[in-house]
């Protein structure tokens, strides 16, 4: 240990020498250097920045220089100190990022493991086609109206002007509810009872949409289902014209099918309508070659209809249209057995995922 | 209809040239469905030609007979020898001549024929019969050219068969019973292609006269407003039918009975208006044109005995007596409008032919056809409507083409009783079709087109004045037409029909495209939203969407061993189902969903979750019918709510099936089986995604079937059942042959509450303070009550409470389980001391215990 007033001891002034202080520079450097990982670097620290390691020691004799001495000596003490911290820093930060590279390569596992332990579920194509029309007419403006399944034969046929005898009810293929005569009640044959139920329930103006499931006496096979799906359209107004059916369904057309599809309308006869037409639309990306795909029907909503339904066609006139759901699904997929929608075999449904 | 292009141009100038393709455009442009276009002389490739069978050896010992032929056809053998050929049919004789093709044609339908050897012979080639040409469906026999054929063995046969034609099968909507003739299909193409047109209906008839071809007496002018007849006697009984009538006849699928029969049938295709034929020998005395009276029978000519109701109108043999009609009633010979009788159809020795050409209520022949289903081709022109100026025409067009083929005398005397009332013009503002269909048609074009389709129109206002509640519709500019359609029309009753004349006429194609502008809409209603919320959330947690039909067996509640007087075994039934085994509607989706699964587990699927959301039935006890309601004006909101009211109850359920596993094994490890707890899970996370808060969802124990009793969980939503889930019972599961311990989960959405708008917690920054105690308690207690008495205990300080853990053990003792907690407490304003914490605590456990008697286990 030196004193204050011991200025002249030569031993201990000597680790002040500029020698001895590159020394205890180089020394730590080559220290550093040998440790192979942050916890040996840590445990050689002390000896070469602790309180008993040189430069710590050296900066202890500076007191017992003369004062002429001192701020030179101190200066070199502090160059020293600040070297041997730096390289530490240095190869600290070196050993830290070997080691998490390290750790790193040895947590790599096999990402291509199959992680399927929470199955995936998947919605019907029908269900989210619905969902879809829905939404593109919601965004117009329209509502989505809904109505019985089981349905009044008053507003299946006759508030739709088909009387009980006309040959359109024969064409119906219609389930009756028992008993059969009394019951006045039939499995709707269509979704165009909800046009009835709308406008007996609300004014003019009317925009709204119906998807539903509808009911005929066809066997099950390829092309036919005794329960399939239609979505129909409906709108009553000042001043509507089949021009504006026209534009709705092109719209309807370019939104589902892309910018170049394009409707053709063919005369028609639908007792609830009149002007009515049968549409096509233009498939360009149909399974078997571009072509006209025979969509559905549609007309300026009958007078009549009207009427039954409280609504002054001296005042208002509208369109309806309507689809099937099943059959769109059918060609825009390129499905083709009706029995794949209703067999609800998984496989099938879980090829359209959730559907978006 | 099928009929040929070269029958049409005998009526319209059909372009020579004009390709197939445009004529097929142009009819689909007039609303008229094209089933197909066949040009014929493309379907038959190689040698086709006229043969006449020379010998005939009958050969036997086969399991039917068959002829061996020698037919000669000329050279077009290349040898001149006579052909050898093996035929099934035997309606032909040595003599005849036959449609004959040879080794190395094609038939319809790629049959390519060759030389074989047949029934022990060699064969080459095939006398054809009509259908087997694509000319029809007859198959009976082969054709055999009528003997006045102009060709000879060796001869093309395409234009002798009829095979140089184009034939076209179209479908006629049902308000457009004109176009079901060639008189109106011709007149429909001249429109579309600008041509000439010759009306074959409007030519200058006989008219009725003062003594009648025969004594008719018309008691019902409602069901038959015109009846028309006249008398030829002294036919030639052994006449034949032309060659051309009989091939038109096949082509339109009808097929030869006998000359007068057949003129009957091609008048009807030509002109439209269907016809009958009688022996006049074979009637006893005047006709009496009458409904029929109950209990009266007829035997049609289809050989059917047919009991008639009091609907029907039936033509009477007023000569025969008959007890059930009274005095002069006759014997009902005929069922008007839709088939004759046997007793006096024209037979093999009918020398004396009474034609009769009538008019009849197009709803009563719509109801006797669907009474005795008796579709016949005159019915379905009944019922769309035939054109009540016809009869006599058609009279002078039979009566000559049977003088000109089968000879006789056509007496002077024409029978015509017309009741037929005068058409009422139809009020048109003149710019209503341009108002309808969006397209500037001027007024002269509007007068144009209706003109063009038979109508007579008259320009002036004051009749508007006179009649303005028919139109419908008020003019704009004040200028009105007045439009009489032509009698062919029944179709055009209302302006709106009118207006479609115009747009059609004028082409849809010119119809422009215009988007209107609704009004801003609401959106989606809270129940479609929550309808859209539930089946992705089913679909997100892995369950697979399908959509069942909803027919049952009545044999199905038992099979779920739904008890006597369970609401649910109350279907709605169809009068007339798919299948007699299913006539109900289902009352839960369970029914049809347990099917599916069957299915998929059938194809080897064996890990499933299944979802439905879809509509069940519950009748109306005691419904009784709904009112009848008229259309002439809207039914009154307390009429139609009485009328509603008898609608079967339908709300929306949502139902989940699971078998198999839930979890796949994987290297992860096993797999789990899906269990009673996953199927409440389901139930749970239907409520959450329906947006009712969990504090208002309680699920407690209960037995209901078709579940396990031990292990079925009844879901409430502020204390009211709204569905069920669990394990299957294992009886149920057993009869349905399902895998054991099928879970399953029905809900009834439509039951749940409006979501309510959730207001927002307080979220305290401060740290919580966690403690977890387990509780003991008697294993009968429900987990979910404790749980509610440590919330209830602990009060305003605790954020959470969740059970991590259920145990049981010999040390517990038996019927004794500890649950496990684990309670989080936090204060909104400071952080709470350890002891505000346990004194929560223990307030918590001594709620429990004073509910449950539940103490701290190892306390």
């Amino acid at each position: 240990m030196s004193y204050r007033n011991d200025p002249y001891d030569p031993k201990q002034v000597a680790l002040l020498d500029p020698a001895a202080l590159g020394q205890a520079v180089t020394e730590a450097e080559k220290a550093f250097a040998a440790a192979g990982d942050p916890d040996v670097l840590a445990a050689v620290r002390p000896a070469h920045l602790g309180d008993r390691a040189p430069v710590a020691l050296a900066r202890r004799e500076i007191g017992a220089l003369p004062p002429a001495a001192k701020a030179d000596a101190g200066k070199r003490v502090n160059e020293a100190r600040r070297a041997i911290e730096q390289a530490y820093a240095a190869r600290a930060e070196v050993l830290e990022r070997e080691q998490a590279e390290r750790v790193l390569a040895s947590e790599g596992v096999d990402v291509t493991l199959p992680y399927d332990r929470r199955p995936r579920g998947s919605r019907h194509p029908i269900t989210v086609l619905m969902e879809q029309v829905s939404d593109l007419f919601v965004g117009m403006g329209y509502e989505v109206a809904e109505g019985p399944e089981v349905e009044l034969e008053w507003t299946n046929f006759d508030a739709l002007n088909i009387p009980a005898d006309h040959p359109a009810r024969g064409l119906m293929d219609t389930f009756h509810i028992a008993p059969a005569e009394a019951s006045g009640l039939v499995l709707r044959t269509h979704t165009s009872p909800v046009q009835a139920r709308t406008m007996l329930s609300r004014q003019p103006p009317i925009y709204v949409i119906a998807p539903g499931r509808v009911y005929r006496t066809d066997e099950l096979d390829a092309t036919h289902a005794p329960v399939f799906h239609q979505v129909e359209g409906l709108v009553v107004d000042r001043g509507i014209t089949m021009a504006h059916l026209r534009g709705t369904l092109d719209h309807f057309a370019r939104a589902m099918f892309g910018p170049d599809a394009k409707t053709r309308f063919r005369p028609h006869y639908f007792p609830f309508t009149e002007p009515s037409a049968e549409f096509d639309i233009w498939f360009p990306e149909h399974r078997d070659g571009p072509r006209w795909v025979e969509w559905g029907g549609c007309g300026m909503v009958n007078p009549r209809v009207l009427r039954a339904c409280g609504i002054d066609p001296e005042v208002y006139s509208g369109f309806a249209f309507g689809m099937g759901i099943d059959r769109t699904v059918m060609f825009r997929h390129g499905v083709s057995d009706m029995r794949d929608m209703a067999e609800g075999d998984v496989r099938f449904t879980r090829a359209f995922g959730a559907g978006v | 209809m099928r009929v040929s292009v070269s029958w049409l141009r005998e009526y319209v100038d059909i372009p020579a040239d004009l390709p197939v393709g445009e004529l097929e455009q142009a009819l689909i442009d007039l609303g008229i469905e094209v089933e197909s276009i066949v040009d014929l002389s493309a379907t038959v490739t190689g040698q086709l030609v006229v043969g006449e069978v020379l010998e005939i050896e009958e050969l036997t010992g086969f399991k039917k007979p068959i002829r061996f032929c020698r037919v000669d056809v000329g050279a077009a053998n290349g040898t001149g020898e006579p052909q050898e050929i093996v035929c099934g049919a035997r309606n032909f004789a040595p003599g005849d001549r036959v449609a004959v093709i040879l080794p190395g044609g094609v038939l319809p339908g790629g049959f390519a024929i060759g030389a074989r050897k047949t029934y022990g012979r060699n064969s080459n080639g095939m006398i054809c019969s009509a259908r087997e040409l694509g000319l029809g469906d007859d198959h009976d026999g082969i054709v055999v050219l009528p003997a006045d054929t102009p060709a000879k063995p060796g001869d093309d046969a395409r234009p002798v068969v009829g095979l140089d034609d184009i034939v076209v099968e179209v479908e006629i909507t049902p308000d457009r019973g004109y176009q079901m003739s060639l008189r109106g299909l011709a007149r429909e193409l001249a429109q579309a292609l600008g041509v000439g047109f010759r009306d074959p209906g409007r030519v200058p008839a006989t008219a009725g006269t003062t003594e009648p071809a025969y004594p008719v007496q018309v008691r019902d002018t409602v069901g038959c407003d015109r009846f028309a007849a006249r008398l030829v006697r002294g036919v030639d009984p052994t006449a034949q039918t032309p060659n051309w009538m009989q091939q038109r006849l096949t082509v339109a699928g009808i097929r030869s009975i006998s000359l007068p029969v057949d003129i009957t049938n091609y008048v009807m295709l030509e002109l439209g208006q269907p016809m009958h034929a009688y022996d006049a020998d074979r009637i006893a005395g005047p006709l009496v044109v009458r409904r029929a009276e109950p209990g009266e029978k007829l035997t049609t000519l289809d050989g059917v005995t047919r009991a008639l109701a009091p609907e029907d109108m039936v033509i009477c043999d007023a000569g025969l007596p008959n007890p059930l009609a009274g005095e002069g009633a006759g014997v009902p010979i005929s069922l008007a409008a839709v088939m004759g009788g046997e007793t006096s159809e024209v037979v093999a020795s009918t020398v004396n032919v009474l034609f009769e050409a009538a008019h009849w209520d197009p709803v009563m022949v719509g109801r006797t056809a669907r009474r005795h289903k008796l579709f016949s081709e005159a019915a379905k022109r009944w019922e769309r409507g035939v054109d009540p100026a016809l009869p006599l025409v058609a009279l002078d067009r039979a009566v000559a083409l049977l003088t000109r083929h089968a000879g006789g005398d056509a007496g002077a005397e024409v029978l015509d009783l017309d009741h037929v009332r005068p058409r009422t013009p139809i009020v048109l503002p003149v710019d209503l079709p341009s108002r309808r269909v969006g397209v500037d048609y001027p007024p002269a074009r509007v007068i144009a087109l209706l003109e063009q389709v038979g109508c007579t129109v008259a320009r002036g206002a004051d009749r508007l004045a006179e009649d303005p509640g028919d139109a419908g519709v008020a003019t704009v500019d004040g200028e009105a037409l007045s439009v009489t359609p032509p009698t062919w029309r029944l179709d055009l009753t209302d302006p709106a029909d009118l207006v479609e004349e115009v747009a059609r006429l004028d082409g849809y194609a010119n119809v422009p495209s215009l988007l209107p502008t609704a009004p801003p809409g609401r959106g989606l209603t809270w129940q479609q939203r929550r309808n859209r919320s539930v089946s992705r959330s089913l679909a997100e947690r892995g369950h697979v969407e399908v959509l069942a039909h909803p027919f049952v067996s009545p044999g199905f509640a038992d099979q779920l061993g739904l008890p006597e007087g369970d609401p649910r075994r109350q279907a709605v039934r169809l009068a007339n189902p798919l299948s007699e085994e299913e006539p109900l509607l289902r009352t839960m989706l369970l029914g049809p969903l347990l099917g599916i699964v069957k299915r998929n587990l059938g194809r080897g699927l064996r890990d499933l979750s299944l979802y439905e959301i879809g509509t069940v039935f519950h009748p109306r006890p005691d419904a009784g019918s709904p009112p009848a309601m008229g259309v002439d004006r809207r039914p009154t909101d307390a009429e139609f709510a009485v009328a509603d009211a008898v609608v079967p109850h339908q709300p929306r359920h949502v139902a989940v099936v699971l078998t198999g596993d839930v979890e796949p094994a994987g290297w992860w490890g096993g797999g789990r089986a899906a269990n009673w707890a996953d199927a409440v899970e389901a139930g749970r996370a239907v409520l959450a995604a329906a947006g009712v808060p969990d504090w208002r969802v309680e699920v407690r124990a209960t037995e209901y079937a078709p579940w396990h009793p031990g292990r079925c969980a009844e879901l409430l939503v502020d204390g009211v059942v709204v569905g069920h889930a669990g394990e299957l019972h294992p009886a149920v599961v057993a009869t349905l042959e399902l895998p054991r311990r099928t879970c399953a989960m029905e809900l009834d959405l439509d039951a749940l509450p409006v979501p309510p708008v959730a207001s927002a917690p307080t979220v305290s920054g401060f740290p919580p303070a966690l403690i977890d105690v387990a509780l003991v308690v008697d294993d009968q207690v429900p987990a979910e009550a404790v749980r509610q008495a440590l919330a209830e205990g602990a009060g305003e300080l605790l954020e959470s409470v969740r059970l991590f853990d259920v145990y049981a053990s010999e040390q517990l003792g038996a019927g004794r389980k500890s649950l496990a907690y684990k309670l989080a407490f936090r204060a909104p304003d400071r952080t709470l001391t350890v002891d505000e914490a346990v004194a929560a605590r223990d307030a918590a456990v001594a709620r429990a215990a004073e509910l449950f008697g539940a103490t701290l286990r190892g306390a």
